[in-house]
């Protein structure tokens, strides 16, 4: 349903209200802002002694602030790509093996992805860096976070590639089958490389996911973005202004990857024929999935 | 599409090497805040010599040691924009690693936060911690304590213009809301003091000293030493109250049971308490902001 | 496990404590939602590039940078508050763009015959969305919106950094490095607390979505 449906063409009328609504509205946002904005700089935070670091390339800081900036999104991206190819590995085997086994080890996964579902990223970050020791596995600081967010994104990612498995035409199975394939080349070979392709805009969503969740590495020290900022802080005496730069990157980075599951989305779903579509939205993998699935 | 990938790749690791090669070009840079550069250097033994299977024998001999310490804390052990370390924390790390004929840029620094500092000795992903590291027997359960090499004691920084609080037992009847650093003893101590409500805890103490200027909360508490960084870098918006209501002696941890490591250690020290490198170290450091002269504390026995 | 044992109240008063930010943040976050869904498909341009940027803005920002901005922004804004409030808040702003997400596409399940019929009785587009579209959508929106809150409880372990404190995951950091406990059986007694609210609000969500699953 588009939005045009809700709300009547505009007439004369009803479009001159618009206007004036829109006016107020956008007014009142102005003056927000305005307001904000003097607040702001009343307590000194426009000063170039706080941005200057950040914007004037002369700045005796500049070079060796963006370096450790982009020292930490280098770490940050690195953490965060590590994260989803394992996730993705691991979460497909998940998936597979729940769909084939026996009983019992279905249950048994069930009950992982009940349990990792359940705990904050946080605490599986927390969790591997410290237990993990205790028990003789030492590794760098860089594992133990992609082991924590492993462990959470790949039950999300099972549940993706499943949905997406479940999602597919009875008769492709059958026709499989009807050739005379095993369940494994069935699964590997016809139902698996479908099922990714209608995935594709679901996983893309979740890579914003683990992006968002690498700052989490905080609680390990891990020297990612954030706290490679907070390094930056320490010696500028900015927060605001470093804060805002690092909002600023993330919301850019995550937002063109949410464009592009959205336009991979839309690339995919015209390649199919029209009535393949599902009609409601919200019970396919979508890009939305993100929205309900990882809300993270 | 494909050819693409490699030169994509290729910038990429260009642009890391890149970043990598200009942080360590860098490295001689002034910290800033500080004034003037310290133009103080620890000696660095020449080829010094040990008992073959002790721990400085094979520090001296792989010719480098990993160190942890705080990132944060100016005057003690901050890391600057550049890479490069500063405080009195890094120099006595720098005493101790010259005395094993290790060069200031073969020590590897790496941020211990109070609640790591344990499991970072025990796990040997340090060799020794130099990091405003109270000696108590809960801590000497799990590993072992050389030192102390300083004596700080815990306080509180409130604003310039505060004449409420003039000690910890002033907090309960001013309902004072006071910040800390979260898994730190500070935080713990403080307890007797007010209600568990009124502690506010964050990961870093600069983040306690925006909340005191914003007036979020009232008191900041740590130790002195450590308050006594950020009242410097208030610019005269917050003053200590001085009247220290702990004694923390600040020790290096080592491995639990290194006995051989303690006791070298402890002759490091002696040696630049004798020397006068202790002192330079501290005047290079917190010296400039303190009032203090400390002396080397008296050593406890090494077990 | 004596750990858990010897804590126990220290881990109830943290239950307690996640649970009052889980409903606090909650009821804003559903609020906050319902308001930025209904601005991003209202008739006024301006309404909807506040949705819009509102979602864009909150959802791909790190929970742990919008903290920041409620715990270290407001106040330089002149807005002062306990920690616990601006926590509160930050979870609830960054959980509301899920809200709106959800929302918005339960609104968009909703068949556009109805929308057309009310319409066509002469309804406007506030009595449109408020008497016919929402009460159909939030059959389907429930689900989605179960999900987006017991993902809330679980970000709320990170509300503990910015001086909230008193929270399970902060009480398992004070065991594990004030008073340096053993992290495993203190971790397992933290995580044990979270998974005593999340699975019994997963398995009534599946109870739930079975209930209002509508066969179109």
């Amino acid at each position: 349903m588009t939005n045009s449906v809700l709300y009547e063409a505009p007439g004369p009328r009803a479009k001159r209200r618009a206007r004036y609504t829109s006016i107020v509205v956008g007014v009142a946002l102005l003056g927000i802002a305005a307001w904000a904005v003097a607040q702001l700089a009343a307590a000194g935070q426009f000063t170039m002694n706080k941005w200057g670091p950040l914007v004037d390339p002369s700045h005796e800081y500049f070079a060796a602030l963006w370096n450790i900036l982009g020292q930490g999104l280098v770490n940050t991206l690195q953490a965060a790509a590590l994260s989803i190819a394992l996730s993705l590995v691991i979460g497909t085997a998940m998936a597979l093996t729940r769909i084939t086994s026996a009983p019992w080890y279905r249950w048994a996964v069930v009950g992982v992805i009940e349990l990792l579902r359940g705990i904050p990223v946080v605490i599986a970050i927390f969790f591997a860096a410290r237990v993990l020791p205790e028990l003789g596995i030492e590794l760098p600081l860089l594992w133990y976070l992609v082991i924590g967010l492993t462990a959470y994104n790949s039950v999300i990612i099972a549940e993706i590639v499943r949905a997406g498995i479940l999602s597919l035409p009875r008769g492709q199975s059958e026709a499989a089958y009807a050739l005379g394939m095993r369940r494994s080349q069935v699964l590997l070979t016809v139902l698996l490389p479908q099922a990714f392709r209608t995935m594709l805009p679901a996983l893309i969503s979740q890579l914003v996911v683990v992006l968002k969740d690498t700052s989490l590495g905080y609680v390990i020290s891990y020297p990612e973005l954030v706290q490679e900022a907070e390094i930056a802080i320490q010696n500028l005496n900015n927060p605001i202004q470093i804060y805002f730069v690092v909002a600023v990157v993330f919301i850019a980075i995550n937002y063109s990857l949410s464009r592009l599951a959205v336009f991979t989305e839309r690339r995919l779903s015209r390649g199919r024929q029209g009535p393949s579509r599902p009609a409601r939205p919200h019970r396919t993998p979508a890009a939305t999935g993100n929205a309900t699935g990882g809300g993270h | 599409m494909r050819s693409r990938k490699p030169r994509a790749v290729a910038a990429a690791l260009a642009a890391t090497l890149g970043l990598v090669l200009t942080a360590c070009g860098s490295g001689s840079t002034n910290q800033l805040g500080s004034g003037g550069q310290d133009s103080f250097q620890a000696p660095v033994a020449e080829n010094p010599s040990f008992e073959p299977g002790t721990t400085m024998a094979k520090l001296s001999k792989q010719g480098s040691i990993t160190v942890g310490t705080k990132f944060d804390q100016p005057l003690f052990g901050l890391k600057g924009l550049d890479g490069t370390m500063q405080g009195f924390d890094i120099e006595i790390a720098r005493i101790i690693a010259g005395q094993l004929g290790i060069p200031a840029d073969k020590i590897n620094w790496v941020k211990t936060p109070s609640k790591s500092r344990e499991a970072y000795i025990e796990q040997d992903r340090v060799d020794m911690v130099v990091a405003t590291y109270t000696i108590n027997d809960k801590r000497a359960q799990r590993v072992s304590f050389a030192g102390p090499y300083y004596n700080a004691g815990q306080d509180l920084m409130v604003k310039k213009d505060n004449t409420e609080i003039t000690g910890p037992e002033s907090l309960r009847k001013t309902g004072a809301k006071v910040c800390s650093a979260r898994g730190s003893t500070p935080s713990e101590e403080i307890k007797k003091y007010i209600d568990p409500a009124n502690l506010v805890l964050f990961d870093v103490y600069s983040k306690c000293a925006d909340a005191l200027r914003t007036g979020q909360v009232d008191a900041v508490t740590t130790d002195n030493v450590i308050l006594l960084g950020l009242v410097n870098e208030s610019g005269g918006k917050f003053k200590l109250v001085g009247k220290p209501f702990t004694e923390e002696p600040y020790g290096v941890g080592i491995t639990k049971g290194d006995t051989e490591f303690c006791q070298f250690i402890h002759q490091s020290l002696t040696k630049a308490a004798q020397n006068g490198t202790y002192q330079k170290a501290w005047e290079a450091t917190a010296g400039k902001v303190s009032e203090e002269n400390p002396k080397l504390p008296e050593l406890n026995t090494c077990s | 496990m004596h750990v858990i044992t010897d804590n126990l109240s220290l881990y109830r008063d943290g239950l307690v404590t996640t649970l009052r930010i889980c409903l606090y943040s909650g009821l804003l976050a559903l609020l906050l939602g319902t308001i930025m869904a209904a601005c991003r498909v209202s008739p006024l341009t301006p309404l909807r590039a506040v949705g819009t940027s509102w979602v864009t803005v909150f959802r791909n920002s790190p929970l742990l940078v919008v903290l920041f901005f409620m715990a270290f922004g407001l106040p330089e804004l002149g807005i002062n508050g306990t920690y616990f409030v601006f926590g509160t808040i930050g979870l609830a702003l960054y959980t509301s763009a899920f809200v709106c997400e959800a929302i918005r596409s339960g609104i968009n399940a909703v068949p556009p015959g109805q929308a057309e019929a009310a319409r066509s009785v002469g309804l406007g587009f506030g009595q449109t969305l408020s008497l016919i579209v929402l009460p159909q959508a939030v059959r389907s929106v429930i689900p989605p919106l179960g999900s987006v809150m017991i993902a809330m409880i679980k970000n709320s372990a990170i509300v503990g950094a910015f001086g909230v404190g008193g929270d399970l995951f902060s009480v398992g950091e004070n065991l594990t490095s004030a008073q340096g406990e053993a992290a495993l059986p203190v971790l397992i007694g933290v995580m044990l607390g979270y998974l005593i609210i999340t699975i019994p609000a997963g398995l009534l969500l599946g109870i739930v979505e079975r209930k209002v699953a509508i066969a179109r």
